[in-house]
């Protein structure tokens, strides 16, 4: 048996690469449920039911949904590069970090020009913290994963530090988290009587603009040729270090912005637990989705609704709710080989 | 000055210095795994999921009643079948090594976590087991048989890696693939055998916390010392020697901050400590990056007649 490159990707086959990953990954998990004595069809009903059974349970699902489209266009637009950003997470919290300085009454400045002031902060607070990273890489070589990964703890240590410290909300009752933001900063609901808000609008609006910077500008087509082939885009004249240090702040830019819509919409204020791992999740959303901005909404839908109907299950059966991640490291393992036989296929000999 | 006398009094105090070969103990073995993978041209970011694991399974089979060589020798078979599974994935599929390795993590820390949970469903104080002792010896030698088993294990890699044909094979296929399937080597067999004892490694650095370091498991637990184990290795410029003399270093630097953190505990948040590891881990990185060799052939997968 040998792999043997196709020279032609059908559209049909790109689309059922991540249909046929989460089917291969839920039958994969489906021994792990089978272990816990649960029955296994029912567990995964639940699930189902948990993430999209109802009217409430839908929204939950899209309010999970809106920061993983975020950090899932953060990995892709930076995976698309050869930018291994892999410090969405942190970059996730230093945005979210703008947010609560800038929103928590520095600025008294009405609802529309408060809200754009701060988005743009915390975006470029989070590409400020990618940019580090990147200029390492361009300028002295240092690999971008091993830095971006050891930010995430830097910056985890530095938001505790603050929430202790100097951000520490008075009438907190001693809890570490930020005063919350104020009224101008919030952003509007979505719909009423739930917690989706109007950053969906944002993360979606954003999705279509990149894939019209991917397809229709000279920006997009010299990201992908950067990411194809550096030292061929370098001969052809492209700009390499400008187009990798733009895409840094994109990338990071995103992940910042991630992480002011979740203070901003959701929570309200700032604490350690504000993300559950919305930066690595991103990563499996920007694969599944094949680097493609419109595909990661889908994704991104596709994973929230993992986590929120895995809560819902495990409230109802023994299966702990790990069983989410476990199902999302799976997709993203299955979604490589499937991705690889879009592009390949399986010769005899 | 005063701050001088202290980090003086703390270095020459014998304390201090069993101190810093307990904490080197899983960056010596996770950067020992590391480095094997790598010297065969596969990078491993698997290594903080596989970490995970062999913390979670070598406790769990204590916990269950094996004795605490058999919960080190579960680990290590856990963390091996890791390793089959990104060798598998990036060797013969030759699929992005960086994703691939960011997946086994996920799938290793969670998978860990999913097991820890399901065994013991509502443990609000982590139960604990009863863990390798310190051998009765005077100063710095008083540690657990493990770390005596980690600076073994840098002999042992060192020995085979330049002293023996498996040795010269595994760098070759680091190195010029190619040449090494013209000499008659399965460059395949040689990069997964590779990642396979690589992982093993990682998954003992992770037994060594929660079967010597501690004695229950905690959720990240591994806190981003897999990571560390990467920059060690590029710190140690591919060499198991380098690597023992940067895990020591490192940790030396950990232990120091630990003990100014008391002293200064105070007058500095103690989060500015912590952070010090790892701004050290990029500064390393970033020194030694110009001069870096890496393996020639470290994250191009090989394909038979292509190129």
């Amino acid at each position: 048996m040998r792999l043997e490159p196709r020279e032609h990707t059908p559209l049909a086959a790109r689309l059922l690469a991540p249909v046929a990953a989460v089917a291969a990954a839920l039958a994969l998990c489906a021994l792990l449920v089978a272990w816990t004595g649960a029955p296994v069809l029912r567990a995964y009903g639940l699930l189902l039911e948990g993430a999209a059974g109802s009217r409430f349970a839908l929204t939950e699902t899209l309010t999970r949904a809106t920061p993983l489209i975020l950090t899932g266009l953060a990995a892709a637009v930076a995976f698309r590069a050869k930018l291994w950003n892999i410090g969405a997470e942190g970059q996730l919290y230093m945005g979210a970090l703008a947010a609560v300085v800038l929103g928590g009454g520095m600025l008294d400045l009405p609802a529309w020009l408060l809200l754009p002031t701060v988005m743009i902060a915390g975006a470029a607070a989070g590409g400020a913290t990618l940019l580090g990273p990147a200029v390492l890489k361009v300028r002295f070589g240092v690999d971008e994963v091993v830095t971006t990964l050891l930010l995430n703890f830097i910056v985890l240590l530095l938001v505790s530090m603050l929430l202790e410290g100097a951000l520490k909300d008075p009438m907190g009752m001693g809890w570490p988290q930020s005063a919350p933001v104020v009224e101008a900063a919030e952003l509007p609901k979505l719909v009423e009587r739930t917690r989706l808000h109007t950053g969906l609008l944002v993360a979606l609006g954003l999705s279509a603009l990149l894939w019209l910077i991917d397809t229709r500008s000279i920006w997009g087509y010299e990201n992908r040729a950067v990411g194809a082939n550096p030292r061929a885009a370098a001969f052809a004249g492209m700009p390499v270090t400008r187009v990798m240090l733009r895409t840094a702040l994109l990338s990071g830019g995103l992940a910042g912005l991630a992480g002011v819509i979740e203070v901003c919409g959701l929570k309200g204020y700032l604490t350690l637990d504000l993300s559950p791992g919305f930066g690595y999740s991103g990563i499996v959303v920007a694969m599944l989705a094949q680097l493609h901005p419109v595909g990661v909404v889908g994704a991104a839908v596709f994973i929230a609704g993992i986590f929120v109907g895995a809560d819902a299950m495990s409230r109802a059966m023994p299966v702990p709710n790990y069983i989410a991640d476990v199902l999302v490291a799976t997709s993203l393992l299955c979604m490589l080989v499937a991705g690889l036989l879009t592009r390949y296929r399986l010769r005899r000999g | 000055m005063e701050l001088f006398q202290t980090i003086l009094d703390i270095l020459v105090s014998a304390a201090f210095w069993t101190a810093v070969l307990r904490i080197a103990t899983p960056y010596i073995l996770g950067t020992l795994g590391e480095l094997l993978c790598e010297r065969a041209g596969v990078l491993n970011l698997g290594i903080e999921g596989i970490m995970t694991m062999g913390a979670m399974a070598g406790w769990m089979a204590v916990y269950q009643g094996a004795d605490l060589w058999t919960g080190v020798l579960v680990a290590a078979l856990c963390g091996g079948l890791m390793g089959l599974l990104h060798a598998t994935l990036t060797v013969p599929l030759g699929l992005s090594q960086h994703v691939a390795g960011i997946g086994v993590t996920l799938l290793g820390t969670s998978l860990s976590y999913f097991v820890y949970r399901l065994v013991l469903p509502q443990a609000s104080t982590p139960p604990t087991i009863e863990p390798f002792q310190p051998l009765a010896l005077p100063g710095a030698l008083a540690q657990t048989p493990m770390t005596y088993m980690a600076l073994i294990l840098v002999a042992v890699v060192a020995y085979v890696l330049y002293r023996t044909p498996v040795g010269l094979a595994v760098r070759m296929v680091g190195e010029n693939p190619a040449a090494a399937e013209a000499q008659g080597l399965s460059v395949t067999a040689v990069r997964i055998g590779a990642v396979v004892a690589g992982s093993a490694l990682m998954a003992l650095a992770g037994a060594f916390l929660t079967l010597s370091a501690f004695n229950a498991f905690f959720f990240n637990m591994v806190n981003g010392r897999g990571w560390i184990c990467i920059a060690l290795v590029v710190f140690a410029s591919w060499r198991p020697g380098k690597a023992l003399l940067g895990a020591v270093l490192f940790a030396a630097f950990d232990a120091l901050q630990l003990r100014l953190q008391q002293v200064a505990g105070g007058v500095l948040p103690y989060q500015l400590f912590l952070m010090m590891p790892y701004l050290l881990s990029i500064l390393a990185l970033v020194l030694v990056a110009r001069r870096a060799s890496y393996p020639r052939a470290l994250m191009i997968p090989y394909r038979k007649g292509e190129r």
